[in-house]
């Protein structure tokens, strides 16, 4: 194990590979990952235009099985589980009953009463102890809870080109998989879950199987992808890719003090369409009213917005800003921001506090990238 | 990874090239490379004063803001005009097309304090 600044940090199957490609290594929710290889731009404009294979085996994964697995998720999450079938795919979130976030993450449905959670490497341990309270508070609901994260590894294939690359080391039909659908094939000589998701805003695959494979199926989709233009992508590259996108990322836009509502993750909470765990405080919430909003913000001039940047509306400090960064794709500075909702129309005129300057920066409505 | 010998070097990462009272002030291929993709920078004014070991202008790549110190002395005479616009000039070209400021130095003598590429390197060696 390497030690940095006193923390003993967990390794991906890949970390040797890592180093042999030049990449990076830093520490990352308790993780030691590659934050770049030849550079986030370079990374992150072939995730744009070709392919870029991210190893993302730091992300946690949590097993949920039996006839009560469904009431459970539904008590757990924000979405609406029951509207998934077999095969199928949610984004959704957990809450504690304030109505602060958990976790955001990704459920996958495997069949009626099987369940699998993707959630954050960072709060893997904080979810799963979540989720065993909750489940032993009940004390009645017929199923089981395991923290299966050390069972898989996972590699993110991102960018135009993910299918034909894929398709070389697979009989799977990928192009019958939809966005947001999953299906367990052999991919690269290897049993592999494939999802079509991803954290980038372009088409691709996250691919989920045994560790001990893990070497194997990187090099196969590495040869497979050269001559499409696949390159290896590290967590600086997966980071402006989904600040482009406006996703939230936990620990920023998300977190134990900000709301699903808050994050604009409205779309997700199903607020009228079933109970669970923060419905109470969400709806009192969104009956008072925000008292703070998740916005996007371009600057008109140079500069580049940074996570915890105050932001003001003339003399007045409005809030703060989440993450932000020189857009590769834009070449403009780039935030979101959380900040009083009564400055947060689209089209309004904020400042942002970059060192001794104010630069000028304007509400938009994410996405900031659009194809 | 070059550190031409014509250049002296700062304990910040700072190159000096001396040439007559002028001096020009960039930073080292160890600077650029452990800073990544360079996406802006901040330069002062020419007129400006600059004291030896103050900040004086920021480099901020994708990840990181560095800070950039004055390795010697003196006012600035001329700054690099393309790097707001292309300031991926300091990733790849940081001793010649990436340079920032020249300033007219004030006290030259302070650039005999400074490393030479071989004492530059050693130090970057402790540092790893």
């Amino acid at each position: 194990m390497t030690i940095i600044g006193g923390n003993v940090l967990k390794k991906t199957p890949l970390n040797e590979v890592h180093r042999e490609l030049g990449g990076r290594m830093v520490e990352f929710g308790g993780w030691e990952m590659p934050v770049q290889y030849r550079g986030v731009i370079e990374e992150h404009l072939a995730v744009r235009g070709a392919a870029g294979l991210f190893d993302v085996s730091h992300m946690g994964e949590i097993e949920i099985r039996g006839p009560g697995a469904l009431e459970f998720v539904q008590q757990v999450t924000v979405n609406n589980a029951s509207k998934l079938k077999k095969g199928q795919v949610q984004y959704s979130a957990m809450c504690y009953p304030h109505g602060g976030v958990v976790d955001d993450l990704t459920v996958y449905r495997f069949d009626e009463d099987h369940f699998l959670l993707c959630v954050n490497a960072s709060n893997t341990d904080k979810v799963f102890a979540w989720l065993e309270e909750v489940f032993e508070e009940d004390g009645s609901a017929d199923l089981t809870l395991r923290n299966v994260s050390d069972e898989y590894a996972q590699f993110a294939l991102q960018g135009p080109a993910s299918e034909t690359i894929l398709s070389r080391l697979t009989d799977l039909e990928l192009g019958r998989i939809p966005s947001f659908h999953f299906y367990e094939a052999l991919v690269a000589e290897t049993p592999v879950i494939v999802s079509r998701t991803g954290y980038t805003g372009e088409d691709g695959f996250e691919l989920y199987f045994a560790p001990a494979d893990a070497e194997k199926v990187w090099n196969m989709l590495m040869d497979a992808g050269s001559e499409d233009g696949l390159i290896p992508a590290g967590l600086g590259a997966r980071d402006t890719l989904r600040l482009e996108m406006g996703y939230p990322l936990y620990g920023h836009e998300l977190s134990r003090d900000i709301s699903p509502l808050e994050a604009g993750l409205g779309w997700i909470t199903r607020l009228e369409e079933k109970d669970f765990i923060g419905r109470d405080a969400l709806l009192r919430q969104k009956q008072e009213g925000l008292k703070q909003q998740l916005i996007g913000l371009t600057l008109t001039e140079a500069g580049v917005p940074r996570a915890g940047y105050a932001i003001y509306s003339g003399k007045i400090k409005i809030g703060e800003v989440t993450s932000g960064t020189m857009s590769p794709s834009l070449r403009v500075g780039i935030a979101m921001a959380l900040i009083d909702p009564e400055h947060g129309a689209v089209g309004s005129p904020l400042q942002v506090q970059i060192r001794n300057r104010m630069a000028g920066a304007l509400v938009v409505k994410p996405p900031f990238f659009r194809r | 990874m070059e550190f031409p010998e014509e250049l002296k070097y700062t304990e910040e990462h700072e190159w000096v090239l001396v040439e007559d009272d002028v001096a020009t002030i960039g930073i080292s291929d160890f600077a650029q490379d452990a800073l990544g993709d360079v996406v802006f920078v901040e330069l002062p004014e020419v007129g400006t004063v600059l004291d030896a070991g103050k900040t004086f202008g920021v480099v901020e790549s994708v990840k990181a803001v560095s800070d950039i110190y004055a390795p010697i002395s003196g006012e600035v005479i001329e700054i690099n005009e393309e790097l707001p616009d292309t300031p991926e000039l300091i990733n790849t070209s940081p001793y010649e097309d990436g340079w920032m400021v020249k300033i007219r130095m004030s006290n030259p003598a302070e650039a005999e304090d400074l490393m030479d590429a071989e004492a530059y390197q050693e130090f970057i060696e402790g540092e790893e």
